[in-house]
């Protein structure tokens, strides 16, 4: 037995004993009128899945509903929440519906993002009657903000490859699927996008939601959006860009000129999978590749929301993840990326454990 | 980290109260790790006395009737069973069940939400918590321990210290000094899994045991390691009792926290006085989300005879306890589940014959030294009678 846990560890090491602690302190100020600084919420991928009636899998529901519990708490408090997609299992309207009454209860207003696992039954249409257009923009203190459905496809695959909408849905769900096909945002969007953007300003900073990330990681998961290049040279005359995904359910961040990307966790289920699991009945699909997990026991380990400040223009995104140790990744103005702001020297981090 | 030596063999040998369970040899009991003791804290025989001496002063409180022992009574497994929460100076309530003393000396934070790191810190906040026993500072203990020529003369021999060089360090030393010999293992559980006596478990028990680490999922806090079992992960879990009860007030109350840091003196009174700010559990503490209505996981040790049950006392018997585990974090089937749930707490599916075994299995973790003490005292009650 050891005599501390890693959890103690950390804070006794001090490395980022603030992180965990809120309320949250706003460091960077950028526009000089710090009354101008807010933060925001954002939680991700429920995965709400419906088993029979009124049941549903516990363990996604346990996740969302103590995301929006937590975010109710916050102090200060958010100026909005958005919800990065994957809300549904299946895209039925059981489980889109059982997971807007779970999002009613932010106490914030809610802006959503469409996923996959929302779209491909109906193509998003009981999605848009609960939660509006699929591609939308606002500004907010002086930060312009785009919801874009990076989600869509082929014509083709989505409208004449398939014999029933169930089946579908059940393709696009499945990883590591070769009857799957790639995201893209699509011409369309793109041209609405552009013609958005037209009318904001070069230094404007622009903070972009999709559900899959708009650059190219790991195409077998569909961790990749096939038009992101096109979609990044519309982003690219603006010197301060920031993209935001969920779909991808773990900690990601890169800088692909001046667009900063970063992503959220999922309050489902990490991937890759953990293995533990095995340990309880498989509500998930089928298992691939298996990730190290701090503590087998806790379902909500390695899943978590997020509060977010865009204080200078520039993300600074606050992880906040249950049974771990809280993560920070902003964006770092020397190095011209984001960085993890406790780990991102190798020295600093845990190693994983390869023993059991 | 603090550097470490072992102490146990020198404190069995030489201890004077024949409180600590010895293995033979001085090894520690069956079931139990080898014992440190902090390096600035090293065991000694007149150190442990003195510390004994000192847990059972009533003289510490503001009224001479609380001494440390009124809550963490030898004959009750060192706790004051059956109380739902214990009782301070003239009758008041605090709104937590007294721990128990047994192999605290393995925690490795205390309190029910570790607002201690050791020991010695945790002694010195009972003498002034207005609950407990009530003192306005720790000057009327320093006066007695400086001026009682038997005190006088053990501080002198024990700390090589006398008058005003005598300080609450001295008097928590001493206390936590004896704490550490509170040790118990050698239950018919650890006569069975450590010490191979196949006959040592019932059927019953054999079957709880199996439970207990399987689809029961207690071993998951309750750890049982290979060669010792400390029956706890030394963490903080929710799992829905007590913050059950104030759902609707948690944004309130979670709010003022967030607002204003507390100092720990004021957590300490703000916690035992208040029913609600005490169910935040270890949130009070860390400020952490992740810890909103967690309390630390108890040792299972002896827990058949100090009933009643978790952190607020709120369950009578091992029977509702595993009621509430089996409900998946709610006392009553159906009630509303916490929104800040651990997530280690699910609905186990357990049988009425599996809950059986499962309490019976933790009948099998009472020490020798603490067998039915309650039964032992009634009957002692009973002779004075007659």
């Amino acid at each position: 037995m050891t005599s501390t846990t890693r959890r103690d560890f950390i804070r006794t090491t001090g490395a980022i004993a603030a992180a965990g602690a809120l309320p949250l302190s706003l460091v960077e100020m950028a526009f000089g009128d710090t009354a101008r600084n807010f933060t925001f919420a954002y939680i991700s991928d429920a995965h709400i899945q419906h088993i029979s009636a009124t049941k549903f899998v516990r363990n996604w529901d346990r996740g969302l509903i103590r995301a929006v519990a937590e975010t109710n708490l916050l102090v200060p408090k958010p100026d909005f929440v958005v919800f990065g997609g994957d809300l549904a299992q299946l895209g039925s309207k059981a489980e889109l519906d059982h997971g807007a009454e779970m999002l009613a209860k932010l106490g914030f207003q809610t802006r959503c993002v469409m996923g996959e696992h929302d779209y491909y039954l109906d193509l998003g249409e009981y999605w848009s009657n609960l939660f509006g257009p699929q591609h939308y923009s606002w500004d907010h203190k002086g930060v312009h903000f785009v919801v874009l459905n990076s989600v869509l496809t082929y014509d083709d695959w989505t409208f004449k490859r398939w014999p029933t909408a169930e089946q579908r849905m059940l393709e696009m769900a499945g990883l590591d699927n070769p009857n799957g096909s790639p995201f893209m945002v699509g011409e369309a969007q793109r041209a609405w996008l552009g013609k958005d953007l037209a009318a904001v300003t070069k230094d404007t900073p622009i903070v972009v939601f999709s559900h899959s990330p708009l650059q190219k990681i790991y195409k077998g998961w569909n961790f990749w959006t096939k038009d992101a290049d096109e979609v990044q040279a519309i982003l690219k005359p603006y010197s301060k860009v920031n993209v935001i995904y969920g779909h991808v359910h773990q900690i990601q961040y890169n800088q692909i000129g001046d667009i900063a990307f970063n992503s959220v966790m999922a309050t489902a289920w990490p991937w890759p999978y953990p293995q533990s699991y095995a340990q309880a009945q498989q509500t998930l699909p089928k298992l691939t590749v298996q990730m190290n997990r701090a503590d087998p026991f806790f379902e909500r380990d390695a899943t978590g929301w997020q509060f977010i400040d865009v204080n200078t223009g520039r993300v600074a995104m606050k992880y906040n993840l249950y049974n771990n140790t809280n993560r920070i990744v902003a964006f770092d103005a020397v190095t011209g990326r984001p960085v993890d702001k406790a780990f991102q020297d190798p020295s600093n981090r845990i190693p994983p454990q390869d023993h059991y | 980290m603090m550097r470490c030596t072992h102490v146990l063999a020198a404190a069995i040998l030489l201890a004077a109260a024949p409180i600590v369970s010895t293995g033979a040899g001085g090894s520690p009991p069956l079931g139990l790790p080898a014992l440190e003791a902090p390096a600035g804290n090293p065991q000694t025989p007149e150190k442990i006395a003195l510390g004994e001496r000192l847990f059972n002063d009533k003289r510490f409180s503001a009224t001479g009737t609380v001494a440390c022992a009124n809550c963490h009574d030898k004959a009750k497994a060192f706790t004051d069973s059956p109380l739902r929460v214990s009782e301070g100076i003239r009758k008041l309530n605090g709104t937590r069940n007294a721990p128990t003393v047994v192999n605290s000396a393995y925690f490795t934070r205390v309190f029910w939400d570790g607002r201690s790191p050791d020991l010695e810190d945790q002694s010195l906040h009972p003498f002034v918590n207005p609950v407990e026993m009530g003192l306005t500072n720790h000057d009327p203990i320093l006066k007695i321990v400086r001026t009682d020529p038997g005190y006088v003369k053990a501080f002198e021999q024990v700390f090589g210290k006398t008058g005003n060089a005598v300080t609450m360090k001295e008097v928590t030393r001493a206390i936590a000094a004896f704490e550490r010999t509170i040790i118990s293992g050698d239950s018919p559980f650890d006569r069975f899994y450590f010490g191979g006596d196949v006959n040592a478990l019932t059927a019953a028990q054999k079957r709880g045991f199996d439970l207990f680490v399987n689809k029961g999922r207690c071993v998951s806090c309750h750890n049982i390691e290979q060669t010792q079992a400390l029956f706890t992960d030394n963490r903080f879990h929710n799992i829905g009792v007590g913050i059950n009860s104030i759902q609707a007030d948690v944004p309130r109350l979670a709010g003022e926290v967030l607002k204003a840091q507390a100092t720990a003196a004021e957590v300490d009174v703000k916690v035992l006085s208040d029913k609600k700010t005490s169910e935040l559990g270890r949130f009070m503490i860390t400020r952490g989300l992740d810890d909103l209505g967690s309390f630390k996981t108890p040792t299972l040790r002896n827990i058949a005879v100090t009933a009643p049950y978790m952190h607020d006392g709120s369950l009578a018997t091992l029977r509702e306890v595993m009621v509430h585990y089996n409900n998946g974090g709610v006392t009553r089937e159906g009630d509303h589940v916490n929104d800040f749930l651990s997530g280690g707490i699910r609905p186990l599916n357990l049988t009425d014959q599996e809950i059986d075994d499962l309490v019976t299995f933790m009948e099998a973790l009472t020490s020798p030294a603490y067998a039915a003490p309650a039964k032992r005292a009634a009957g002692a009650r009973q002779e004075v009678r007659r």
